[in-house]
């Protein structure tokens, strides 16, 4: 019994106090690009991307590809790309996962006044792993707890997708998984949406072409939020889900 | 010493057995108390070559090859050693070789034009009055991975359970070899994605041997900070997760939260929260803070101890965990489980035993149980967790001491008709991976094994003559990779 007490006096309170501008020390998150012109004909950050998310010159970098992996950055001899602590970098439009030389631009999430409207005090999530590497699910996952604690915003993981209003996707979507996907969605009740979860979900990242892999349903459901990263902070999501909801 | 087992063989000097002799020889090494690491296979000019690694008791690796026409195949090892049977099932799925004599020779996780069968999976069936099959999966009710598992059931008593796995398989092992060694790191540590230091260090250090690198010491150290931190983060995501399935919520906040602190540590030295970026063949991409580990250490190991009073020492956790979904030590070793499932059932595998290198000046001690039920995996799990804090403690004062890291130096040409083999101990237990080159030193292969590919079936075994209801808690007992397990 003392120990419980313990345990709880140690525990204190632990929650974020605003998921949505807390920035977490040290994460290696939003890039920017300067507007230095790149060396004549230099390609060294598109060489090294293991993703190809990287056009030049100009440079453009395309966050919905980006693994966050860092290796750009050293790689130019411009010293034009820096990522910054910044979380903010889910958007609706795919497009605007594209960052461009110039100062940080923070995308907007928007699902529209209809499902704003419906959705805006809770919200219900089904998850569907589809060939993700454990590491947004467990990001996910995370979202539920102590530091994070989305449910005191009304967002829950629900185990039915009868239950849900969205369908969060992580993974590239394998093609064994590609009929469970679309079962999933099939059995939610209309007005429901699709949320890609991860640079794998959003473009195939480090999967793109890989044989095992199946994008078909994102081509019939495209998503109305992308939310980058590999995995994506807890915070990404968070801000992601709680703008998606006018808060 | 290195930190990790790395092998490394001129393929020269690989000696390559017509597969009689070979097979013989590979029983005569069981007999000796040889323990399979690992079988693969590629196909070569001649047929298949096929490939074994057996660990002896100093550590040391024992390689073996022989080449096998495929249609004629040869006598099955499982058999002999049923710890095989799935690098086996995968030999004849991926490379189409006959195994005469293999007991369970079904899919293991479906592969090119026999995805499409998957729903024709041939499960085994239990037939009697009262007996109903239960199927779960591929979607399962939490956040996780998907796999299907279908149980054989008198009411909540479980005859059997089979896994079926294959949901998660993007072609790990064909992209590995479409791309440049040297940039593959990034892929790697997606292979299972809650160990992506242990795979990417495995890699990397497969690739140093080949290109005749050897990093400094305070290379050594901050990769295995990185892996203690990892394991550490895991562990308490573990325990977070047994808590939550046992319905004890204090410690399972508590445990959930101080993961948060780990991995936030391991954000705070590399800018991800999994070490994503972090290791890179020739060196690594960390900015030292030892006081922001030392500072996290101590806060885990003296909430950790207090969460840890609370669950272990809880009436309704014992009653819960204990005898549930045990194994014998017999059974874990006939198996071939490796890693924390190994040790659960009091069978003492660690690849840091022994080790060198960053683990040489501060031994980690190896800890086991010997019940083999989801109480002993939540003991290995916690005692492992306070190992590796005290290892970290130790660590961080040298972290501190070895001043600004380097940048990574690019690694050059690799060694051509080389095969290494390297093994880290991941917080599940050994990953292991094979690089071969050819005659131009380019990678030809790039075999990856993950733990989970070895532990799938103490899960299944486990679970017979079990409560249904009890196979959650059992399921994250064992806290498996369904990606590292598909590829």
């Amino acid at each position: 019994m003392w120990k419980l007490l313990q345990l709880r006096r140690e525990q204190g309170r632990q929650a974020i106090a605003d998921l949505r501008t807390a920035r977490p020390e040290g994460f290696r998150g939003l890039p920017v690009i300067a507007t230095t012109p790149c060396a004549e004909g230099c390609q060294a950050c598109v060489d090294v991307c293991p993703t190809a998310a990287i056009t030049a010159p100009p440079a453009q970098l395309d966050l919905g590809r980006c693994t966050l992996c860092g290796a750009c950055a050293p790689a130019c001899p411009s010293g034009k790309i820096a990522f910054t602590t910044q979380t903010a970098m889910a958007a609706s439009e795919r497009t605007a996962l594209v960052v461009s030389e110039g100062p940080a631009r923070i995308p907007d999430v928007d699902i529209g006044a209809a499902l704003r409207a419906r959705f805006g005090r809770s919200l219900k999530l089904r998850q569907v792993s589809a060939g993700g590497c454990n590491g947004c699910e467990l990001e996910l996952n995370a979202l539920a707890n102590v530091n994070f604690d989305i449910g005191r915003h009304g967002i829950e993981w629900v185990a039915s997708p009868r239950h849900a209003d969205a369908l969060v996707v992580s993974g590239p979507i394998t093609k064994t998984m590609a009929d469970a996907v679309q079962l999933a969605w099939d059995a939610m009740a209309a007005p429901r949406f699709v949320i890609a979860v991860g640079a794998c979900a959003i473009s195939g990242g480090l999967y793109d072409g890989a044989p095992g892999v199946d994008r078909g349903f994102f081509d019939r459901q495209p998503p109305l939020i992308y939310v980058p990263g590999c995995p994506p902070h807890p915070l990404t999501i968070a801000r992601a889900l709680l703008m998606a909801l006018g808060r | 010493m290195t930190s990790l087992v790395v092998h490394a063989v001129a393929l020269d000097d690989l000696p390559v057995l017509e597969p009689r002799a070979w097979r013989n020889w590979v029983k005569g090494e069981l007999l000796q108390g040889g323990r399979p690491v690992m079988l693969w296979g590629r196909r070569g000019e001649a047929g298949v070559e096929v490939s074994i690694a057996l660990q002896r008791a100093d550590r040391g690796l024992d390689v073996l090859r022989t080449t096998v026409d495929p249609a004629h195949g040869y006598f099955a090892l499982t058999e002999v050693a049923p710890a095989l049977h799935a690098c086996e099932r995968e030999l004849h799925e991926t490379l189409g070789v006959r195994l005469t004599g293999h007991p369970w020779l079904k899919p293991l996780r479906f592969h090119g034009q026999t995805q499409a069968d998957m729903a024709a999976y041939p499960y085994y069936r239990v037939d009697g009055k009262c007996v109903h099959e239960v199927a779960v999966g591929p979607i399962h009710a939490g956040v996780i991975e998907p796999g299907s598992f279908r149980f054989q059931c008198s009411g909540e008593l479980v005859h059997h359970l089979e896994i079926q796995l294959g949901y998660q398989h993007r072609g790990v092992e064909a992209l590995l070899a479409a791309r440049d060694p040297r940039r593959s790191i990034p892929l790697v540590e997606t292979i299972a994605g809650d160990a992506s230091v242990a795979h990417a260090w495995a890699t990397c250090a497969a690739l140093e041997r080949l290109a005749g690198v050897e990093v400094t010491p305070a290379v050594e150290l901050t990769r295995a900070i990185l892996l203690e931190l990892e394991r550490a983060a895991m562990h308490l995501a573990g325990l977070a997760g047994m808590a939550t399935d046992v319905g004890f919520v204090p410690a399972a906040s508590t445990y959930g939260r101080l993961r948060t602190t780990a991995i936030n540590t391991t954000m705070r030295l590399c800018g991800s929260r999994f070490g994503r970026g972090a290791l890179r063949p020739g060196g690594v991409v960390v900015t030292p803070d030892a006081k922001a580990v030392a500072a996290a250490v101590e806060l885990l190991t003296a909430h950790g101890a207090t969460a840890d009073a609370c669950f272990f020492g809880a009436r309704v956790v014992q009653h819960r965990l204990q005898g549930v979904g045990a194994l014998t030590t017999a059974q874990a070793q006939q198996i071939g489980l490796v890693g924390l499932a190994a040790r659960a059932c009091g069978v003492e595998i660690d690849q840091r035993q022994g080790a060198g290198g960053a683990y040489a000046a501060r031994p980690i001690a190896v800890h086991t149980e010997p019940s083999g039920d989801c109480w002993a995996r939540a003991r290995v799990r916690s005692r492992e967790l306070a190992a590796s804090l005290a290892w970290l403690a130790a660590a961080a004062g040298a972290l501190g001491e070895a001043g600004p890291l380097p940048a990574p130096t690019p690694i050059g040409a690799l060694a051509p008709s080389q095969l290494v083999i390297a093994l880290a101990e991941s917080w599940r237990g050994e990953v292991v991976h094979a690089l071969e080159t050819d005659a131009a030193g380019r990678v030809v292969r790039h075999k990856v094994q993950d733990p989970s590919l070895r532990n799938w079936l103490g899960l299944a075994l486990g679970l017979r003559d079990n409560e249904i209801s009890d196979f959650p808690i059992c399921n994250k007992s064992y806290d498996l990779s369904y990606c590292g397990n598909d590829l």
